[in-house]
């Protein structure tokens, strides 16, 4: 059972002050903890952005990949050693950019992967371009007059690609954060929990304040995360009511059920005496 | 047996008809005929990117000495359309016969020639008569090609009942398309052809594989836990083989959705500890191209099969080529080491294959195994294989805690480069994997002197690696010491090459081939010993530009005068190479 302070790594943190990033940290540190993991058996991996450092503040096995794939890479590990707690770290752009073609493909799969995407509808480490979920109209270096297209809905894009969680969460609410990280890891299966998050450096519209002003706990409306029909309602409402907590969950088989040699255990842990081809060949005789 | 064909006692067999008729199949069966009644065989299949229509054809090769390679004529030609007629008209030997379906309309002075004779058979007749689908006229074809060689006709329908184990009434049906195919052969056209070949007898512990199966069982070999690819021709048949063999192998093996997920993948389970693999073919290796320098950068060992066809682009699809070796040595941004080996042959694929992903986990670094169309889906018939390779995981340790007497570092700088390596989920460590130009510990830095440190000790793995190829025969030669002209090539060619020198020594030439095996890092001093200094030398390649001969002129100073340099996505034939060869002296 991990402490708080054995998360804590050497490395100087170089976030913006004020930055979501912190909150979304923070909270899964605390997530760790609560749900009386051991560090040694969690495995993040992060991606490319201001996300992507996370892997350096967190003191549990890291991967840092690259742009867009944090979803394969963390299958590998995952399938390689699933008695890991596998959680994966992606921006905006990461997610719903250059990776979104794997997201359909980790849902479907229902890969018991975490996935939490630091939303903050904008391209931050790369200095200020508009990003998929920047809303119609956003102006940036990318689009000055205004962007083109409207913003991708990440969750639509969840439930329509069959994810068994989905969630979206606030950074600026910790402690309901929280609660949806440890669900979302908890969760047996595929757990996608967006987090809107501000960028105190490059979006002067998508602030804390604004989000303030918007979010409600779904929790506190009787929504029924049972009812796919209603998760397909809900995760459309953006304007002046932007609903956070679990949408949607269910319960089906995990991607590591499909294959025979996990049944005998983690495969990174599999002994490997040289296996026998001789059985193999009577087919090629 | 009479003597007839390339050398010794041989038989070339050609059967051709459209795409959908059971081509590939039938040769399959042939070939795995012929090499249990004790004989050698070659097989190789072609045919453009076309599921119904269009045409395709299975030359094969049987003799009582190791064929490597097809010849440049056959001697039969099973035709199930007369398109296969007049498109291989020509590459009949004097005196071969044309097997044909006798509803087709064709006579001889359509031929162009007068040397070879046309047998009608009734193939759709006879297939009518068992009451079968049309596709088995190719199974009647196969009879009567046996059938004119008078070979015995058990072989083929043990192989029947072996390989439609289970299926009594396609097996039956089948045994008798076969026994009336030949019936009808040895009835009308028994002295056709003055080749007789007889079996041997059962030769238990031979096996016909193409290179595709072999590199699969080098990976079984091996100790490969995880497999993740995407379809590509000609790679997918591994993944089709590896697949099929999951709960006797106890690997699990994923179909991705991209060959850009696919190397991700195996990186994210090289990471967690498991020998990972993936293979794919030009277009699919560009896709992964990116994750190949994060597997450099975080030190992921792994396994890439690059099974090469003709580019750029689409290209041809379904046929062969040498033109991405380049691409393989060079592939990536940044600087770091890797393996690229180029087997020649089923038994390399599987051998080299072992030795690759020992390599790769030794030195933590990614091989390349280069191969293409020819030689993954051609078949050869060869000993059964007996891996001869251990398993050598390095430096890994696998053990529930962590009992190093300082905190973990992945990347802990070592004399040899090599830094030791555990599994994430180690009690009492962590392991960080980074993308980032990272310090021993795995965090990341941009300060100058880490960086240095770490670009020095990526590369001086590959220093001890380039020590260590020099002394795993990474060039073979063969042929006499005092031959008038070298051959020098690589991957495939290596069949056609070695057929191509017994033809020169008949005609009084003597030729040694020189096969570079590992590319990269360039085995210099053995490549410079095994050439020696002697005679005129021929470089011969799959490609236009000659990319080996670039390699070695780059490591080596040595240029290559004469080249044989072949891109019109076919193999090379014996004959095309000793005609060169001759050209050259």
């Amino acid at each position: 059972m991990v402490e708080l302070k054995d998360l804590g790594t050497p490395a100087v943190n170089t976030w913006c002050p004020g930055c979501g990033n912190f909150g979304i940290l923070m909270t899964f540190k605390n997530a760790l903890v609560e749900l009386g993991l051991e560090r040694e058996k969690v495995a993040i991996v992060s991606g490319i952005g201001c996300h992507g450092k996370i892997t350096d503040y967190v003191n549990v096995n890291a991967l840092h990949t690259i742009h867009g794939r944090v979803l394969p890479t963390a299958t590998g590990v995952k399938l390689a050693n699933h008695d890991l707690t596998v959680v994966g770290f992606a921006g905006d752009g990461d997610a719903y950019n250059i990776g979104i073609g794997h997201l359909p493909h980790a849902a479907r799969r229902n890969v018991d992967v975490t996935y939490v995407v630091h939303d903050n509808l904008v391209y931050g480490l790369t200095t200020g371009q508009t990003s998929p979920t920047s809303r119609r109209g956003y102006v940036s270096k990318t689009s000055p007059r205004g962007s083109f297209e409207p913003g991708i809905n990440p969750l639509t894009q969840a439930l329509a690609s069959d994810a068994s969680f989905v969630a979206r969460g606030f950074a600026g609410e910790p402690h309901h954060l929280r609660e949806l990280f440890k669900q979302a890891i908890s969760h047996e299966g595929f757990a996608l929990v967006d987090v809107l998050q501000p960028c105190v450096t490059w979006n002067r519209v998508n602030t804390y304040q604004f989000f303030r002003e918007r979010v409600y706990k779904l929790e506190e409306e009787g929504h029924d995360p049972g009812s796919f029909d209603e998760a397909y309602r809900k995760v459309r409402e953006w304007g002046d009511r932007i609903p956070i907590g679990v949408l949607y969950r269910e319960e089906r088989p995990v991607y590591r059920s499909n294959f025979p040699a996990l049944e005998k255990g983690p495969l990174a842990r599999q002994s490997l005496e040289r296996v026998d081809v001789k059985g193999l060949l009577k087919e090629f005789k | 047996m009479t003597a007839k064909g390339l050398s010794g006692s041989s038989v070339s067999i050609l059967i051709g008809g459209e795409a959908g008729q059971g081509l590939s199949r039938s040769g399959t069966l042939l070939g795995k005929a012929l090499m249990r009644g004790g004989l050698h065989v070659f097989g190789s299949i072609d045919y453009p990117s076309v599921i119904r229509g269009s045409h395709n054809f299975y030359t094969l090769t049987a003799s009582d000495e190791e064929v490597h390679s097809n010849g440049d004529s056959v001697d039969i030609v099973l035709a199930l359309n007369k398109e296969t007629v007049l498109l291989h008209v020509d590459e009949l030997s004097p005196g071969g016969v044309i097997v044909y379906d006798e509803g087709i309309e064709i006579s001889s002075d359509e031929l162009g020639r007068d040397d070879v004779q046309l047998l009608p058979f009734p193939l759709t007749s006879i297939v009518k008569e068992i009451g079968g689908p049309e596709v088995i006229r190719n199974t009647v074809a196969l009879g009567a090609g046996l059938g004119l060689v008078g070979y015995d006709v058990e072989a083929m329908k043990s192989v029947i009942s072996d390989v439609f184990a289970g299926r009594d009434a396609i097996i039956e049906m089948n045994h008798t398309a076969i026994e009336r195919g030949y019936g009808y052969a040895r009835e009308h056209y028994a002295d056709a052809l003055s080749i007789e070949l007889k079996s041997s007898g059962m030769s238990p512990d031979r096996i016909i594989v193409t290179g595709n199966e072999a590199v699969a069982l080098g990976a079984i070999a091996a100790g490969c836990r995880f497999y993740a690819a995407y379809p590509m021709t000609p790679a997918s048949a591994v993944l089709h083989y590896l697949i099929s063999t999951e709960e006797e192998t106890g690997m699990t093996v994923v179909q991705t959705e991209s060959e850009i997920s696919a190397l991700n993948m195996v990186v994210g389970a090289s990471y967690a500890g498991v020998r990972a693999m993936t293979a794919t073919s030009g277009g699919g290796f560009c896709l992964m191209t990116e994750a190949l320098s994060l597997a450099a950068m975080t030190e992921s060992p792994l396994v890439l099969m690059l099974g090469q066809r003709p580019g750029p682009s689409t290209g041809l699809a379904t046929y062969t080529s040498q033109g991405d070796l380049l691409f393989a040595v060079h592939a990536a941004h940044g600087e770091f080491p890797r393996v690229v080996v180029a087997p020649g042959d089923v038994e390399e694929c599987f051998h080299l294959t072992m030795e690759a992903f020992n390599l790769a986990e030794r030195y933590q670094i990614q091989s390349i195994i280069v191969t293409d169309k020819h030689i993954i889906e051609s078949h050869k018939s060869t000993p059964a294989f007996e891996p001869k390779a251990g398993i050598d995981r390095g430096e890994l340790e696998i053990v529930d805690e962590w009992g190093g007497e300082e905190e973990y570092k992945r990347y802990r700088i070592t004399e040899s480069g090599v830094s030791p390596r555990i599994l994430p989920g180690t009690r009492g460590a962590t392991v960080f994997a980074n993308s980032n130009e990272h310090n021993e510990y795995g965090y990341t830095t941009s300060e100058r002197l880490e960086t240095v440190m770490m670009v020095d000790k990526r590369m001086r793995k590959g220093y001890s690696l380039r020590a260590e190829i020099e002394g795993l025969s990474p060039v073979k030669v063969y042929g006499p010491e005092d031959a008038d002209v070298t051959l020098v090539g690589w991957g495939s060619t290596k069949g056609a090459t070695l057929e191509g020198i017994k033809t020169l020594e008949r005609d009084g030439v003597k030729a040694r081939f020189v096969q570079v095996v590992y590319i990269e890092p360039f085995p210099s001093e053995a490549f410079k010993a095994a050439l020696g200094s002697g005679g005129r030398r021929l470089l011969i390649e799959g490609n236009k530009t000659g990319q080996l001969g670039q390699i070695i002129k780059l490591h080596t100073g040595i240029a290559f005068e004469d080249t044989l340099l072949k891109y019109d996505g076919r193999p090379f034939t014996p004959g095309e190479i000793a005609a060169k060869a001759r050209k050259v002296l």
